[in-house]
């Protein structure tokens, strides 16, 4: 009973029939497709046509479709194809698809050269807003900050040693392990380009300077964009598609002091510490193939170190490290709350969280440098 | 001949033997049998928490069970190989109780999904096909291009609906269709439900709490409780039964409101 559809042309006096047979189901509509479209090659003809579904075994939305579309384009003037032969189980659907507007509604929207320029132009003026974002997301959370210093029993304690948690002692042996051996690298090419000078034991300077300035702090900025800020932007991110972020608000909560400013707290605290720990980790390492590999014995190289470093060179690295960790979480909790309802939404903003924290990481880096430099530091 | 189609209607397009369902130490589903006969709406009722949500996915292969077993259109889900299971996969529709809509695309590109996977049939058909899908959901065709997040919950289930009835299926699993609907939305789903059980013959598997529902849309009633089936039929068995959670749901203050 179940036979692959066809539809045979039967001429019936001066009428036409198309005698629809078999299973009209979605399984065929590949074929049936075929057929339809062949069968609409006859209307405006001499014949008038009718269709004769009496044989068909099955019928789904599909093939009911299909044979609506058929009798449409048969239809000629005021003359409407007929479909006959219709059981009375299938009657309710073709009544069903018959009151389907034939031409769906879809706006194809082509690429033109004002619309690429509109966007180019969209997005630069985006840029604005981003900064806008970022200083208005900084004066919430000063705020936010300042209402706390007023009322400290209304920081969120737990929530903050809880983030403390994830953000710091949860990243101590990934930072450290990756700074180590950075550390290691650096003292190995050190040691490699130095020796054709004779001038091993500077690579001890070197490292001392790059690993405490610049390298220890900004590859652990890096790494905690990477690794919290995007764990920030999506944390908000579904909450916020889950109107959870609403649900705070309507009950009289800040989602700034209550979500955000834990969050920030913990990564200020945890990035001078995860810095600290990451330069030690790299001066370790440096230490430990300068020692094995170029021969300079521990005790000459913290000697050298000692001599080669201040104090100043710490402190131009752990100052750094708050306002990164404030410029991290402040990108990625404003990115956060701007997700809107859709998964490919939260995924375009943890992406952009960590590609704008990481571009203002290092910009901030830069701006120290000049600052520093200028102090004379 | 006229028996092969009597057989066909007896045979139960689902048949759940003795399942067991164990989340650590509980036991959600306790030797569980069931049959969904063809052509027929189930309404599967129980206490919140009962499991019926977990059978519903035990079904369609979400959740895995620790013993029995589960045919549906005479295949066995354990024993069939892969394309078995992908044509018995074909042949259903499932509305989750969320909707569970793409939230990336938009609600023509979440009706066409299905049809896209499964057939090779042009843009055009797909297009006409979604349109017609709109329509019998009771959409406007102005909803197909927008996202998810720009409808109302009760669009959300019609769309669910429509996506899952996207390849025709011959058998819906509805959690719970009508939670978080107004009685008229939920009044108009139970019909849309009848209707296209009519028109398309569809088996219905609808997880409810709904007691408008039951005495409107279902044919038959299941009752879950302590990890059983423990009672089947239909709502005036239903209303007879002397079992006391039934009693309450049955004849309980709103049950009441609704029967007068």
């Amino acid at each position: 009973m179940n036979g692959d559809p066809k539809l045979e042309r039967i001429a019936k006096g001066n009428a036409l029939a198309l005698c629809a047979t078999g299973t009209w189901t979605a399984s065929f509509a590949p074929v049936l497709e075929r057929m339809v479209a062949d069968a609409e090659k006859l209307a405006g003809g001499p014949q008038s046509i009718f269709i004769d579904v009496s044989e068909v075994a099955k019928l789904d939305t599909f093939g009911a479709w299909l044979i609506e579309r058929l009798r449409r384009s048969l239809t000629q003037g005021a003359v409407e194809a007929q479909i006959a032969g219709l059981s009375a189980n299938y009657s309710s659907l073709v009544d069903e698809v018959r009151r389907v507007r034939a031409t769906p509604v879809i706006d194809s929207s082509t690429i033109t050269i004002t619309g690429m320029l509109e966007q180019i132009g969209r997005t630069v003026a985006g840029l604005g807003g981003t900064v806008a974002g970022l200083i208005d997301m900084l004066g919430a959370v000063l705020a936010a900050g300042g209402r706390v210093l007023i009322h400290p029993r209304s920081l969120r304690l737990t929530s903050t040693v809880h983030h403390l948690e994830q953000v710091c002692w949860r990243a101590v042996p990934i930072i450290v392990l990756i700074t180590f051996l950075i550390g290691c690298i650096i003292a190995q090419q050190g040691i490699f380009h130095f020796r054709r000078f004779g001038a091993d034991i500077f690579v001890v300077d070197m490292l001392g300077v790059l690993v405490l300035r610049e390298i220890g702090v900004l590859l652990v900025a890096i790494m905690v964009a990477g690794r919290s800020g995007s764990a920030y932007t999506a944390e908000l991110g579904s909450m916020k598609m889950r109107e959870e972020i609403d649900a705070l608000r309507t009950m009289g909560f800040d989602p700034i002091e209550v979500l955000v400013l834990p969050r920030m707290l913990a990564l200020v605290l945890a990035l001078p510490i995860l810095a600290f720990l990451g330069a030690m980790a790299a001066l370790y390492g440096g230490g430990l193939v300068a020692w094995l590999y170029g021969g300079v014995d521990p005790e000459a190289f913290l000697l050298r170190l000692r001599d080669a470093i201040s104090i100043d060179h710490f402190i131009v690295g752990i100052v750094k490290a708050p306002v990164m960790a404030a410029v991290i979480g402040i990108v990625a909790c404003v990115e956060g709350l701007a997700v809107q309802g859709s998964a490919e939404s939260l995924g375009q903003h943890t992406t952009a969280s960590v590609v704008k924290g990481i571009f203002f990481v290092i910009v901030m880096d830069g701006v120290f440098a000049i600052f520093f430099a200028s102090i004379g530091m | 001949m006229a028996q092969d189609i009597q057989n066909a209607i007896q045979d139960p397009i689902i048949r759940v033997r003795d399942i067991t369902v164990q989340f650590g130490a509980t036991r959600v589903l306790d030797g569980l049998n069931l049959d969904v006969k063809r052509g027929e709406i189930l309404g599967f009722v129980g206490p919140s928490g009962a499991g019926k949500s977990v059978l519903t996915r035990t079904i369609i292969g979400l959740v895995p069970k620790v013993a029995g077993s589960i045919e549906v259109f005479g295949v066995d889900l354990d024993s069939s190989n892969t394309s078995q299971r992908r044509n018995v996969e074909r042949r259903w529709g499932v509305l989750f109780q969320q909707g569970a809509l793409f939230s990336s695309l938009t609600v023509r590109q979440n009706i066409q999904f299905p049809m896209r996977e499964y057939l090779r049939v042009s843009q055009r058909l797909m297009d006409e096909i979604t349109m017609a899908k709109l329509a019998m959901v009771g959409l406007k065709p102005e909803v197909a291009e927008r996202f998810p997040s720009e409808l109302s919950g009760g669009m959300i289930k019609r769309v669910a609906l429509a996506r899952a009835l996207s390849l025709d299926p011959d058998l819906v699993f509805l959690d719970e269709p009508t939670s978080g609907l107004d009685p008229i939305g939920a009044g108009d789903f139970d019909d849309l439900v009848r209707t296209l059980q009519r028109t398309l013959g569809l088996t219905v598997f609808m997880v409810t709490h709904d007691l408008d529902s039951l005495y409107t849309a279902c044919d038959r009633i299941a009752v879950l409780g302590n990890g059983k089936i423990i009672a089947a039929g239909s709502i005036a068995d239903m209303q007879a039964s002397q079992h006391p959670w039934l009693r309450q749901y049955f004849h309980g203050k709103r049950a009441r409101a609704v029967v007068t």
